[in-house]
């Protein structure tokens, strides 16, 4: 929780975070409200649980998801992640806290309000996809459009347009369950980017999908969010998808947020045991930016050099021949650069049984 | 022998003469409201009897290709429907293949609503339960002698019998297939902001139509069960046919009508099952299954 400080500074400016969440708790159950009092009362998680019977799905979370970027929430299964991104759009109500989003309180929202909320501001996409199996692919694409109120023509023509994006031209007319499971997902992926809302709510979407589909998967969702800029909250379980995509994670555990931050941040400095588990597994390599260890300045040129976005698993094959490798900013000029040696410092930091 | 703790005789008396309260006093009003029935039923009856019986074979097989696109079922159809009218029975057959349909088509109507409510309370749910097993197992002439008192004798009695006991099953499936519908798509939907007709017409009964078209079958089924009850209090047709082989003791006319029913069962039990595997397997249903 100590992680949200660095950003207090904006929390004045309302609409500078696309999504805000403060003291967000959920308790399921037939009499919430008093097993929230034992809860506000200081009594523990645990406790309240065992003595009111009730189940405690999210404890007090605060949150901020900034504009424009990929904002990944991790947990396992159980740690509240589901119901969190479900009270973005309300498809859960909250039993105490309060959910900004674009600088409208959701949870005032009458409820012609909260439709026209998540027709026009909000899309989602599901981990079971969600599709409608008696419609056609480019008709499930249209479907947002269609609810929004979208003459026919002009809502095909947008789902065209989204269904040769994600990579499914051919299949407009396709039923839903003659489609691989990564073909379905890329339908529900386009169904919700057809909405051009500003933000977008993937839970867990890859995560049914085979390995190698899912790596596909993301691979395409960082490539159309470099020309889209939406607002992206990404559910995840899985730590090497969060570090791949986000470029900020927060990490939940029993309902309650346990670290947020870069993902460099949460490799290099896990806040507890639990996070340091899941480090432990983890492909640190892909976590750490370049420029996050690289040493600045103006140096000579290098031969070789890579992006500023580059982690470090991109740089290491380039120290096979050389012996530094420059980093460069967008527009070109070299702004700093690397050793191998600063790479395995990094990635060894960390790493139990060394020094 | 169970002892006498009450004595029931008042309360019996006070139904009774309820009732005949209500046939001296209510029975024109009764009759009023369910005449629209009855105009539907002779609607319907005309019109069957009225085509020529080359053209309702023509478009019972038009209906049975399109069911189950080949030529085989469309074949039964056909040497059924000849059955029907080398036995001389044509006309008997229309006449309870009307009150069927009209049976049916009024089911659709009561019992789908009923059904849609019901899926979205537990409440009406708790309340209709018992109120749906108690009209498919109360024998039908307890609630068949009443309805006769009120309307008299003739094919609006008829015809609310066969509902009453053909409702049922309808609304029961209409039930289970809304809220089998998967939770996941209906939530799907609800994140895009659709309000509750939207999902009702659009994704719920789109869904459930598989499970609701098994219920419109069962429908069908027992309308047909209750032809020869229903023709005992005017509705004529096969199951009049029945009862008269019974009362002269002619087993061949008996028997000759009583295959007649079962002809028309089969005719119109395997349409509309072929009609819901067509469904089931455009939704992907079958397939998920498996």
């Amino acid at each position: 929780m100590n992680a949200i400080t660095d950003k207090n500074t904006m929390a004045d400016s309302a609409p500078a975070n696309a999504i805000e969440m403060r003291g967000l708790t959920k308790i399921f159950g037939n009499d919430p409200q008093s097993a929230l009092a034992l809860l506000e009362s200081g009594r523990s998680k645990t406790d309240v649980q065992a003595e009111t019977g009730h189940v405690i799905g999210l404890n007090n979370v605060s949150l901020d998801v900034a504009r424009s970027q990929i904002f990944v929430v991790m947990g396992l299964s159980g740690s509240g992640k589901s119901t969190l991104i479900r009270h973005v759009n309300r498809l859960i109500d909250p039993t105490a806290g309060e959910i900004i989003v674009d600088g409208v309180d959701v949870l005032k929202m009458s409820l012609e309000e909260l439709r026209a909320f998540r027709r026009t501001k909000v899309a989602m996409v599901f981990q079971k996809f969600g599709l409608l199996p008696h419609r056609s692919v480019i008709d499930n694409v249209a479907y947002g459009l269609e609810v929004r109120g979208v003459g026919r023509k002009q809502r095909l023509e947008t789902a065209e347009k989204w269904i040769e994006t994600v990579g499914l031209k051919g299949y407009e007319n396709s039923r839903i369950r003659q489609l691989s499971g990564g073909q379905q997902q890329r339908v529900g992926l386009a169904r919700a980017l057809s909405l051009d809302t500003d933000i977008i709510l993937m839970d867990e979407a890859f995560s049914a999908l085979d390995p190698l589909i899912r790596a596909g998967m993301q691979d395409e969702l960082i490539t159309l969010q470099k020309t889209l800029h939406k607002t992206i909250l990404f559910i995840t379980h899985d730590f090497d998808e969060a570090l791949k995509i986000g470029d900020r994670i927060a990490v939940l555990k029993d309902g309650a947020l346990v670290q947020e931050g870069k993902p460099e941040d949460i490799v290099l400095r896990p806040a507890n045991e639990h996070i340091e588990e899941f480090v432990a597994q983890v492909n640190k390599a892909r976590a750490i930016h370049v420029r996050s260890i690289m040493e600045k300045g103006d140096h000579e040129p290098c031969e070789q050099s890579v992006d500023m976005d580059a982690r470090c698993e991109d740089v290491l094959p380039l120290f096979a021949e050389q012996q530094w490798v420059g980093v460069m900013d967008r527009d070109g000029r070299q702004v700093g650069r690397v050793t191998a040696k600063q790479v395995i410092k990094a990635l060894a930091r960390h790493t139990p049984g060394v020094p | 022998m169970f002892p006498e703790i009450i004595d029931t005789r008042p309360l019996r008396k006070s139904i009774d003469e309820g009732l005949n309260w209500v046939v001296t006093n209510w029975s024109q009003t009764f009759e009023a409201i369910a005449h629209p029935l009855l105009v539907l039923l002779n609607l319907i009856q005309g019109l069957l009897l009225a085509t020529p019986w080359w053209l309702i074979i023509a478009i019972l097989c038009a209906i049975a290709w399109q069911a189950t696109r080949s030529w085989k079922f469309p074949l039964l159809v056909a040497g059924a429907m000849f059955f029907l009218g080398l036995m001389d029975l044509w006309e008997d057959s229309m006449i309870t293949m009307a009150l069927m349909i009209a049976a049916t088509l009024t089911t659709i109507v009561i019992a789908i609503p009923v059904g849609v409510f019901m899926s979205r309370s537990t409440r009406v749910r708790q309340i209709l339960t018992p109120l749906l097993d108690l009209m498919q197992t109360l024998p039908s002439f307890v609630y068949l002698i009443p309805a006769v008192m009120i309307f008299g004798p003739g094919k609006i009695p008829a015809l609310i019998a066969t509902i009453v006991y053909a409702a049922p099953p309808l609304v029961r499936l209409t039930d289970l297939g809304l809220r089998s519908v998967d939770p996941a798509v209906m939530e799907a939907s609800r994140a895009f902001g659709t309000n509750p007709s939207q999902r009702l017409f659009g994704v719920q009964i789109p869904l459930a139509l598989p499970t609701i078209l098994a219920g419109v079958n069962q429908t069908i089924m027992m309308a047909l069960a209750m032809v020869v009850i229903a023709s005992m209090i005017g509705a004529g047709g096969l199951g009049y046919q029945v009862l008269q082989g019974i009362g002269r003791l002619e087993v061949s006319r008996g028997l000759f009508a009583g295959l007649g029913i079962v002809v028309l069962a089969i005719v119109f039990d395997r349409t509309t099952q072929a009609f819901g595997k067509q469904l089931q397997a455009k939704i992907g249903i079958t397939e998920a299954r498996t």
